[in-house]
C-alpha cells in the first residue's frame, strides 16, 4: 500500500469514530451543551483539556521551531506547559468553584458591569478566531501533502466533520471525540519518534536518546548538531542567547505565553466540565500530565529532524534528493534556487548554511504563489544562461518577509518519518495525529465561539428570558456561522500557524489572566480599573504587533519581538488597573461574597470523591 | 495561600530562573549527554511543572479535608450541646 492510501485509511477510521462517539454523546439541554453537564471524570476531563490544548501548532509546528530555534525553542516547550502551573494553582479550582459557564459570565458577574461583560466577550471572540485561523492552516497543510486534494477541499471537509460532531453533542460531544483524539495524535507523536531513536543512537527513549551518541559517529547527537551549525554558520544549537534571542526576548516571550495559556479562554472552560472543585484540580494535574508526554518527546524530535536534514542535503546530488525533499518542493513549502560555481556554471548541490550561498528557503508571508512561480522562472533562465539573463532569485527571498533560508518549520514533523526513511504506514499515521490536533482545538475553540455569542450576549445582555430550547437551537447556528468564518480563514490564512499562535497567546496574556487574578484574589478592584486594564493591556499589545508584523516597523519596545509583547501587556493591565483602583468605587456586597466564597473550600462534598 | 506562593516561587526558579535566566550559566555542566540549561528549557522545567500541580492537588485535597472534618467537629458539638 502507498502511503497515499494508508493516509486515506487512517484518516477515514479516525473520522468514522469522532463521528460514532459523537452521536453516543448526543446532548439536549445547555448544560450539556456547554459544560457537558458538569459530569466529565476528572481524568477525561484532563485528556480532553490536553487534546484541546495540543493543537496544530504544537503537533506540526513546536517541535520545526524548536529544531530550527535551538536552545530559544524552550520558549514554546516552557511557556505553554509553563502557563498550566499558574492555571492550575491561581485560576482553575477558583472559576470551577464560582459556577459560571464561560470566563466573560465570571468577568462580568464579578465585576458587576455589562461593559466588562461585553469586553471580556469581545477579547474571547478576537482570540478564538484568531487561534482557530491557525488550525485550519494546518488542516489544509495535512490535506495538501498527504491526500493530494486541494487545500480548500481539505479544509470544507474538514470543517464538516468538526460542524457535525460540536453541533450534535456540544461540549459532552466534543470532550469525548477529544479524548479519541488525544490518542490519536500522541501514538502518531511517538511512534516515529521512537523508531528515529532507535536506528539513530540504539536508545527507545527519545530522551535520552536525544542526549546519547550516535550509533554512526560515536558523537552526542547534540555536540554533531552544534559542530555542523557552527561550521554553517547558523547559531549554536544548545547554547542560550546565541543569534537574534537574547535574555530579554526569550524571558518575555515565556512569560507571555505561561500568561496566554493560562487565560486562553477555550482551556479554562474545561476546567467548567468537572463536578467540583477539588475534580477541576485533579483535572489539570492530568491535563499537564498528558501534555507533558508530547512535549517532552517535541525536543527529540527537534533535534532528529534538524540532524536529517543535515545528513541527507549533506550527501545529495542534483540527479538523486532525497524523495521527502521532492514531495514538499512540489507543495512550494521548500524552494531549491541553485548558485553558480566559480566557472559559471551551476553547481547542481544544494547548499543549507546561514549566509549569502544560502540555496535553500521557504517563502515568507511577504511574497505570494504567483510571486515565487515568477521568481523560479526568471531564476532557471539565470541559471541556463550562466548568469547572464533572467535574475537571481536568491536576492529577492533574502530580503526581510519574502523568505526565510531553511525549509518551512511546518514541514518538519510531517517530513521526519519520510527523512527517516520509515514504512509509509507511519508516514500516514502521523498525517491522522496533525489532523486530530487541528480538529480537537479548532472544535473547542468553536464551542467557545458559539457560548460567547449565545449565552454571553444574547442570554445574559440582549434577552435573559430566551429558554433552555431557543439557546441550545441558536448556539447550533452560532456553530453552524463560526464553522464558516474558520473555513474562510483557512482558505484565506492571515498569516502562518505559530505567528499566528503567537498574536493569540499575546492577547490572552495582556487581557484574561490580569483581570481574572485580579478578580479572584482582590476584593477591592472594581468595574472601571478592570475594563481600564483589559481595554489598555489588549490595545497595546495588538498595536505593537500590528506596527511591528504587518507594517514592519521598528520594535521600539525595548528591542522585545511581537512574540514576546504579551508579557508586557500583561503589566501595562495590571498597572492601569491598580493606578486606578484607589480612584474608584469599590465592588458591591455582593461581588465581595461571590469572591470569599469562591475562596472557601467546598461544603458540599455529597458528589463522590474523584478517582485519582 | 502559603502553598499556592511557595509552589509559585518553585515554579519562577525551575521556569524562569534555571530554564532562562541562568541557562548560560547551568550550560557549562553536563547531564545526561545535555548540556545543564538547555536541558532545563526543553525537559526539566516541563518535568517540575507536572510535579509542582501534583503538589498541590495532593496538597489541597488533604487541607479541604481537614477543614471539613473541624467543621463537623464543630457542628457536632453544637448540636450535643
Amino acid at each position: 500500500m502507498t502511503v497515499q492510501q494508508y493516509t486515506f485509511l487512517f484518516v477515514g477510521l479516525s473520522f468514522s469514530l469522532y463521528l460514532f462517539i459523537a452521536w453516543r454523546a448526543r446532548v439536549r439541554d445547555t448544560g450539556g451543551f456547554y459544560v457537558a453537564g458538569r459530569g466529565v471524570p476528572a481524568i477525561a476531563n484532563g485528556i480532553a483539556t490536553a487534546a484541546d490544548w495540543m493543537s496544530a501548532a504544537s503537533f506540526l509546528s513546536m517541535a520545526g521551531l524548536v529544531s530550527f530555534m535551538g536552545y530559544a525553542g524552550g520558549v514554546y516547550l516552557m511557556g505553554w506547559t509553563g502557563g498550566f502551573v499558574l492555571l492550575a494553582l491561581l485560576l482553575a479550582p477558583y472559576l470551577r468553584k464560582s459556577g459560571r459557564f464561560t470566563v466573560p459570565d465570571f468577568v462580568g458577574d464579578r465585576f458587576e458591569s455589562q461593559t466588562a461583560r461585553l469586553v471580556a466577550l469581545v477579547c474571547a471572540l478576537f482570540i478564538s478566531f484568531t487561534y482557530v485561523a491557525g488550525q485550519m492552516r494546518g488542516v489544509g497543510i495535512v490535506f495538501a501533502r498527504f491526500l493530494e486534494v486541494d487545500i480548500n477541499i481539505g479544509v470544507v471537509l474538514g470543517m464538516a466533520i468538526v460542524f457535525v460532531y460540536a453541533t450534535l453533542g456540544g461540549m459532552k460531544g466534543i470532550t469525548y471525540t477529544q479524548v479519541a483524539q488525544y490518542w490519536v495524535l500522541i501514538v502518531a507523536f511517538l511512534i516515529p519518534v521512537v523508531a528515529i531513536s532507535l536506528q539513530l543512537t540504539g536508545e527507545a527513549v527519545p530522551q535520552l536518546g536525544m542526549g546519547s551518541e550516535l550509533t554512526s559517529s560515536g558523537q552526542r547527537l547534540l555536540t554533531t548538531l552544534d559542530q555542523i551549525h557552527q561550521d554553517l554558520g547558523f547559531p549554536s544549537y544548545t547554547d542560550p542567547f546565541d543569534g537574534s534571542w537574547d535574555k530579554v526576548n526569550v524571558f518575555c516571550t515565556t512569560l507571555a505565553l505561561m500568561a496566554g495559556t493560562a487565560g486562553l479562554p477555550h482551556v479554562i472552560v474545561r476546567f467548567y466540565t468537572v463536578k467540583n472543585v477539588q475534580a477541576a484540580r485533579w483535572s489539570g494535574f492530568w491535563a499537564i500530565f498528558f501534555i507533558a508526554i508530547l512535549y517532552l518527546t517535541a525536543p527529540a524530535t527537534a533535534a532528529f529532524s534538524r540532524y536529517f536534514v543535515f545528513d541527507s542535503l549533506a550527501t545529495m546530488e542534483k540527479d538523486q534528493p532525497p524523495a521527502w525533499f521532492e514531495e514538499w518542493e512540489q507543495s512550494g513549502l521548500v524552494i531549491w534556487l541553485d548558485g553558480l560555481d566559480e566557472t559559471g556554471q551551476p553547481d547542481g548541490k544544494i547548499t543549507y548554511r546561514n549566509g549569502d550561498e544560502n540555496e535553500l528557503f521557504c517563502p515568507g508571508k511577504g511574497i505570494t504563489a504567483d510571486e515565487v512561480a515568477a521568481l523560479k522562472v526568471a531564476h532557471a533562465q539565470w541559471l541556463d544562461s550562466n548568469g547572464k539573463a533572467g535574475a537571481d532569485g536568491r536576492l529577492i527571498l533574502r530580503q526581510k518577509g519574502k523568505g526565510k533560508p531553511g525549509p518551512d518549520r511546518d514541514i518538519m514533523v510531517l517530513a521526519l518519518p519520510q527523512m527517516a526513511g520509515l514504512a509509509a504506514w507511519i508516514i500516514a499515521l502521523v498525517a491522522a495525529g496533525g489532523l486530530a490536533a487541528a480538529l480537537s482545538t479548532a472544535s473547542g475553540l468553536l464551542l467557545v465561539i458559539s457560548s460567547s455569542v449565545v449565552h454571553d450576549f444574547y442570554y445574559r445582555m440582549i434577552r435573559p428570558t430566551a429558554t433552555d430550547r431557543e439557546r441550545l437551537r441558536l448556539s447550533r447556528i452560532a456553530i453552524g456561522g463560526a464553522v464558516v468564518i474558520a473555513g474562510l480563514f483557512g482558505i484565506y490564512p492571515p498569516g502562518f500557524v505559530a505567528q499566528v499562535v503567537a498574536f493569540a497567546f499575546g492577547l490572552a496574556s495582556s487581557s484574561f489572566f490580569p483581570v481574572l487574578v485580579l478578580g479572584i484574589f482582590s476584593m477591592r478592584v472594581g468595574a472601571m480599573p478592570a475594563i481600564a486594564g483589559m481595554v489598555c493591556g489588549i490595545g497595546f499589545t495588538a498595536s505593537y504587533i500590528l506596527s511591528t508584523v504587518y507594517f514592519d516597523g521598528e520594535l521600539w519596545c525595548f528591542g522585545i519581538k511581537p512574540e514576546g509583547i504579551g508579557a508586557i501587556g500583561m503589566l501595562v493591565n495590571f498597572a492601569v488597573a491598580g493606578v486606578l483602583t484607589p480612584f474608584c468605587k469599590p465592588p458591591s456586597a455582593e461581588a465581595r461574597d461571590l469572591v470569599r466564597r469562591i475562596r472557601e473550600p467546598e461544603e458540599d462534598d455529597s458528589s463522590s470523591p474523584v478517582v485519582h | 495561600m502559603r502553598l499556592t506562593l511557595g509552589l509559585l516561587v518553585v515554579w519562577a526558579i525551575a521556569g524562569l530562573g534555571c530554564g532562562v535566566l541562568l541557562a548560560d550559566v547551568l550550560n557549562e555542566f553536563t547531564f545526561l549527554g545535555f548540556p545543564l540549561g538547555f536541558w532545563f528549557a526543553q525537559q526539566g522545567a516541563i518535568i517540575m511543572f507536572v510535579v509542582l500541580i501534583l503538589i498541590y492537588a495532593l496538597a489541597m485535597g488533604r487541607f479541604d479535608r481537614k477543614l471539613k472534618a473541624q467543621l463537623r467537629q464543630i457542628a457536632d458539638e453544637e448540636n450535643a450541646s
